[in-house]
């Protein structure tokens, strides 16, 4: 698979001497759409920022498309369309003169009819003659994805895109990134909604002091580091767990009428045999049985802890 | 040369001028207007003509050059302030465009705005004064040069501020006083001596200098020193606004 960013050692000092990027390497596969995780401080925005030109850094290298992002910026950039976390737009224009301006500075010329169908896939037609400041938030982060893709970028950053909107809009916003994969976009993006990566991203970069603890494909992901939850419903209420079943390690509800069991699905013995062995030997009669995967978010989590310690 | 991103920059700036018309054309027509009746009429009838020229139209160059100058410094300052108070900086930082094609969309939009309100004072002063321009091309060429020299400049000041009061800053204590100083509403030689000697150290005096000299062929200073000065300066101020954006000073880090 080609890589159509590939980051290479880089390392960001800021002036007061904060260390947001750390020998950093990561590669993104065209056409794919990446997750980046990471707590808030982690490095996310500065990696997106560095990679689209908008800050500098201090070793290492970034290509993209195989062009080196210093020495030949104007191709990269041109590739790259960028929506940023907060809602940065200036206040007295119109949404028309905005994207309009976006695709100037990317240096292609007027096309008013690319404009019009892009912002009418992102219901923002009837807006066009408003002035930025008169709109909601919601639809600030629709004109900011617009402007985002006023130059047909190959490349879209989207940094935090749902925070601070509506489910709708989160919801209208995903069929776009959806949309734009199929036309083959690299989209990579942060978010703090894990589920939303788990459900659209191809594959899961998680981030932490400005070091790469792990990227896989998401799906591989929580299979290999994910465990699995089993949960037990009783036919009556348990009052206490008892002492011979204290090795498995179960939680009970406060209504004492679920069992819960984590086991790990690496390991050559889950211990579903003999746990379902010593409830029936203590009399406990079962009314139903479910397995849950664990989510991307506790895999994170887990993560994060080990690599604290 | 990203063309099409450069000339978006320019008309987007431009078009800030239309959205704030009263603001960028008539205010400083008004306030010129009343330097006329002030210093022109009330004032300078009681003051004798200086080297054969009546004391009001030999401060039309002058106060010309005061509003160029604060102009170009303002507007200059103000459109890349602007951009980085509300954050949306990152866009041009993000775009393909070199250093050179960013400063000059901004200077170039906020020189044509000075230029345009140079041209409307002139035409302004034609009405309080009797008004000669003996060298009309030369006037011009002071008139661009000087306009984008201090636009440089003020984009300077716009990239080094991080807040309002340091972007009016170095308009008020510094600029203001020197082109106050510099001759244009009086002759240096009107001054004692020690004191024309110190306005030689201000480059303002050579602007107006210069810049009188095409209307009524008087001057305080060469005609050539007068340009060297500016092209000094304009030159300086483009090198040091290249080299910042490179490293990317109070902007990129």
């Amino acid at each position: 698979m080609n890589n159509i960013i590939k980051i290479e050692n880089v390392t960001k000092i800021y002036k007061n001497n904060l260390k947001a990027l750390d020998n950093l390497s990561l590669d993104i596969h065209e056409g794919e759409i990446f997750g980046l995780l990471g707590p808030n401080g982690a490095g996310k925005s500065t990696l997106i920022h560095t990679i689209c030109g908008i800050l500098n850094f201090n070793e290492g290298k970034i290509t993209v498309n195989n062009h080196d992002i210093i020495k030949d910026y104007r191709i990269t950039r041109s590739l790259i369309g960028i929506v940023p976390q907060e809602l940065n737009l200036e206040a007295f224009e119109t949404v028309w003169d905005n994207v309009n301006y976006s695709r100037g500075l990317y240096g292609k010329s007027k096309n008013h009819q690319y404009i019009e169908s892009l912002l009418k896939e992102l219901s923002l037609w009837d807006k066009k003659d408003s002035k930025l400041r008169e709109l909601s938030g919601g639809m600030k982060r629709r004109v900011l994805i617009a402007k985002a893709l006023s130059h047909e970028p190959k490349i879209l950053f989207l940094d935090e895109p749902t925070a601070s909107v509506d489910v709708e809009l989160r919801k209208d916003m995903w069929e776009v990134v959806k949309r734009l994969k199929k036309k083959g976009v690299t989209i990579i993006l942060t978010t703090h909604y894990i589920e939303e990566i788990e459900s659209i991203g191809d594959r899961v970069g998680i981030i932490s002091d400005g070091k790469i603890i792990l990227v896989d494909e998401k799906s591989r992901l929580i299979n290999k580091l994910g465990q699995k939850i089993l949960n037990i419903e009783l036919s009556y209420k348990l009052d206490k767990i008892p002492e011979n079943l204290e090795s498995y390690n179960l939680e009970i509800n406060d209504e004492g009428t679920i069992l819960t069991y984590v086991y790990d699905t690496k390991g050559q013995k889950t211990g579903i045999t003999s746990l379902l062995t010593e409830l029936k030997n203590n009399n406990i009669q079962l009314k139903d049985i479910s397995t849950k995967q664990s989510s991307l978010e506790s895999i994170f989590l887990n993560l994060l802890k080990e690599n604290k310690k | 040369m990203n063309w099409h991103g450069l000339l978006s920059i320019y008309l987007h700036e431009m078009d800030r001028m239309r959205r704030t018309l009263f603001q960028s054309i008539f205010s400083p027509i008004i306030s010129t207007s009343l330097y006329f009746v002030v210093f022109g009429s009330a004032i300078g009838s009681r003051i004798t003509e200086i080297d054969g020229v009546s004391y009001g139209s030999f401060i039309v160059p002058g106060m010309i050059m005061l509003t160029i100058l604060t102009q170009s410094i303002s507007n200059a300052s103000f459109g890349i302030f602007f951009p980085k108070f509300t954050n949306t900086v990152y866009e041009l930082l993000a775009a393909p465009l070199s250093s050179f094609e960013i400063i000059l969309g901004f200077v170039g939009a906020a020189a044509t705005k000075s230029l345009i309100i140079g041209c409307i004072i002139i035409a302004t002063a034609g009405i309080f004064v009797d008004l000669h321009i003996e060298h009309p091309f030369i006037m011009l060429f002071f008139l661009v040069l000087t306009s984008i020299t201090f636009a440089l400049f003020g984009f300077m000041i716009g990239v080094w501020a991080d807040n309002f009061e340091k972007l009016q800053l170095i308009p008020i204590l510094i600029i203001t006083p020197l082109v106050f100083l510099g001759g244009s509403f009086y002759s240096i030689n009107m001054l004692p001596e020690f004191w024309q000697k110190v306005s030689l150290l201000n480059p303002v005096l050579y602007l107006v200098s210069g810049f009188r000299w095409s209307f009524y062929e008087i001057a305080d200073v060469s005609i050539y020193t007068s340009l060297i000065t500016i092209l000094v300066f304009l030159f300086s101020c483009l090198g040091i606004l290249i080299y910042s954006f490179a490293k990317g000073y109070k902007i990129k880090n």
